[in-house]
């Protein structure tokens, strides 16, 4: 019986027993009657290779077909929000390089957005650029490893996992030269950023990303019209507009359903309000649309680098005046929120006044983007949900905390 | 046709395996440990601490003023205080470490302590390959250990070393302007006092001369 027609003689319902275990209202497809299959349950990770991480997928199977998926996770909880909640406003940065560790620069980002909202410091006008160099050189990375691991998942072992790993890790060599760490740049300030980029940095990445579309346009050939590719992407975990928009999913995920939202434009943090870009816009919503979404994004990216490369004027780094170290700021809060690679990334900070903040919040993407999981994967195949799982893009320093 | 877009794949493949051999761009494995690539200056892996000098103990540049203690993300750095006190490198007397440890199991190479420290005394390391098989004594590294000359900052960060040198030298040429200028006044004050002292003695010698005259 194919999965399709299994779709459309099950209906949708509650089943009672499975409701009881996993919390009554939760929609599921009914095993098939036809045949008296017996539900096979079976726990994907947390230790497989396929999960990116420590994340467990319980899934009920019904012969091949999946009709019931719990992620579970928490395996990687670090109790981060609690630990900077007891720490200074200063000591909370190297702990957000830990959440997404695959985009350190962006993650820093957002909490100085947010204390720079709290506290009122104003940036200098270098700084806005560097930032966004270093914002546009973390999505290129991540999106060029996320294609090789998704790839990977769809079983091709090794090869565009490397393409992307050789490219990545000369984005990683320049964050090494100007932070003194590949992942755990902790880079930037409250006003500014640690140390100023020297001329020859920033040659050394005009370079680079004149040699990047190469590596695209190389990667697209190595990929575009792949048949493998095709038949294992187009039309497997659609997730239809609605579903995205009332779930809260945000990113590219959001976007290749067909969704027009990308914090860069509606909110033009920083300076984003400079620079001429498109935002890539999914139809279908399915794998196939979230892989084409990242390789469109690389692109876009360049074309930001390209422009804030040309653009950077001299001056300082940071107002020696800020204060950076034992920060009181005034009873309040502030929400700062930016467009991680992966999604809105948003701090949340309640200051009472003291040297920590009374509450310190993350509103992670990959964790909202993974709640409708369940939804994608029902009716698909096991090999499915895997590729399925690797089109979100989840790191789980972030969806644990 | 079907299994075009795989051959054009493969054919992309093959243009990157013979390209492996010519191109600098993408042969890009380095054979660890035989090979290296050098690690770039900022680089910084767990903290040192510097001592002027070749005495690790009397040169350290360290005051134990706890900044870095309070200021240390993961609390990896503990630290007590001397009782006593040693001249620092300008000469004056300040506390010095009784106990230095940094748990470098815990530290988790943020580069925190050294911002904050206003003595530069506390800078990071380059050195990585740091296993041990006692994970617990070989992991908690007391003074002895962290203890670094300047030589060693010298050569591992060279720009950063001669900025921070050149600050230093300031520092000690304005100290030894001051105080060069603050003895002089102290001998201008002297001489003054003796002068007024003289004339006093003078005065007295002529105050006590009057009754009797």
């Amino acid at each position: 019986m194919s999965g399709k027609s299994m779709m459309e003689e099950s209906a949708i319902g509650l089943d009672e027993q499975m409701g009881a275990t996993y919390g009554a209202g939760r929609h599921t497809l009914k095993p098939d009657a036809e045949h008296e299959s017996q539900i096979l349950e079976v726990a994907i990770g947390p230790q497989h290779p396929s999960t990116h991480g420590v994340f467990r997928m319980d899934v009920q199977l019904d012969g091949e077909r999946v009709v019931r998926l719990k992620p579970v996770f928490g395996y990687l909880h670090r109790n981060h929000e609690k630990i900077a909640e007891n720490a200074a406003y200063l000591a909370a940065i190297p702990y957000t390089d830990r959440l997404d560790y695959l985009c350190s620069m962006t993650n820093n980002w957002g909490y100085v957005l947010a204390v720079e909202k709290l506290v009122g410091i104003a940036v200098p006008e270098r700084t806005e650029y560097i930032r966004v160099i270093m914002a546009e050189l973390t999505r290129f990375q991540n999106h060029s490893a996320l294609v090789g691991f998704l790839l990977q998942d769809m079983g091709a072992s090794g090869t565009p996992l490397m393409y992307a790993f050789r490219e990545r890790e000369k984005i990683l060599d320049l964050f090494e030269a100007v932070s003194g760490a590949r992942m755990m740049c902790n880079y930037l300030r409250f006003g500014g950023v640690r140390v100023d980029c020297t001329p020859e940095w920033l040659e050394e990445t005009r370079q680079l990303v004149g040699r990047l579309p190469r590596f695209v346009d190389e990667f697209e050939r190595l990929l575009r019209g792949n048949e493998i590719l095709m038949a294992r992407t187009q039309g497997v975990g659609v997730l239809p507009r609605e579903l995205a928009v009332s779930a809260g999913v945000t990113g590219p995920m959001l976007r290749a359903s067909g969704v027009n939202y990308d914090i860069r434009k509606v909110d033009r943090y920083g300076i984003y309000d400079r620079f001429k870009f498109r935002v890539p816009l999914g139809e279908h919503g399915d794998v196939y649309d979230r892989y084409m979404m990242r390789v469109l994004e690389m692109r876009e990216s360049i074309a930001i680098l390209e422009q804030a490369l040309k653009e950077i004027p001299d001056g300082p780094v940071q107002d020696p005046k800020t204060k950076v170290r034992g920060l009181r700021p005034k009873v309040g809060e502030a929400y700062g929120r930016i467009e991680s690679p992966k999604g809105e990334l948003g701090f949340y900070l309640i200051s009472d006044g003291t040297m920590n903040p009374y509450r310190y919040r993350v509103r992670p993407p990959c964790l909202i983007n993974l709640t409708i999981l369940e939804d994608m994967c029902l009716g698909l195949s096991v090999a499915d949900v895997v590729v399925t799982l690797g089109s979100v893009d989840i790191v789980m320093g972030e969806v644990d905390r | 046709m079907l299994g075009e877009g795989i051959v054009k794949g493969l054919i992309e493949t093959a243009r990157n395996f013979v390209g492996s051999y010519v191109d600098k761009d993408r042969l890009v494995t380095v054979q660890y440990p035989e090979e290296r690539n050098p690690l770039p200056e900022a680089a910084r892996n767990f903290p040192f601490l510097l001592y002027d000098g070749d005495d690790p103990e009397a040169g350290l540049r360290c005051v134990s003023c706890h900044i870095c203690e309070k200021e240390c993300p993961p609390r990896c750095i503990h630290i007590e205080k001397s009782t006593d006190k040693k001249p620092d490198f300008v000469g004056k007397q300040q506390f010095y470490p009784k106990v230095f440890n940094i748990d470098v199991s815990v530290c988790m190479s943020c580069q925190i302590c050294v911002e904050v420290c206003p003595f530069d005394a506390i800078r990071m390391d380059k050195e990585f390959e740091l296993s041990t098989d006692d994970r617990f004594g070989g992991l908690l590294w007391t003074k002895k250990e962290l203890a670094k000359p300047n030589e060693y900052y010298q050569k591992i960060h060279p720009m950063e070393a001669a900025e921070t040198d050149a600050r230093r030298a300031e520092e000690l040429k304005q100290t030894q302007a001051k105080a060069a200028a603050a003895a002089a006044a102290a001998a201008a004050k002297a001489a003054e006092a003796a002068k007024a002292a003289e004339a006093a003695k003078a005065g007295n010698g002529a105050a006590g001369k009057e009754p009797s005259a």
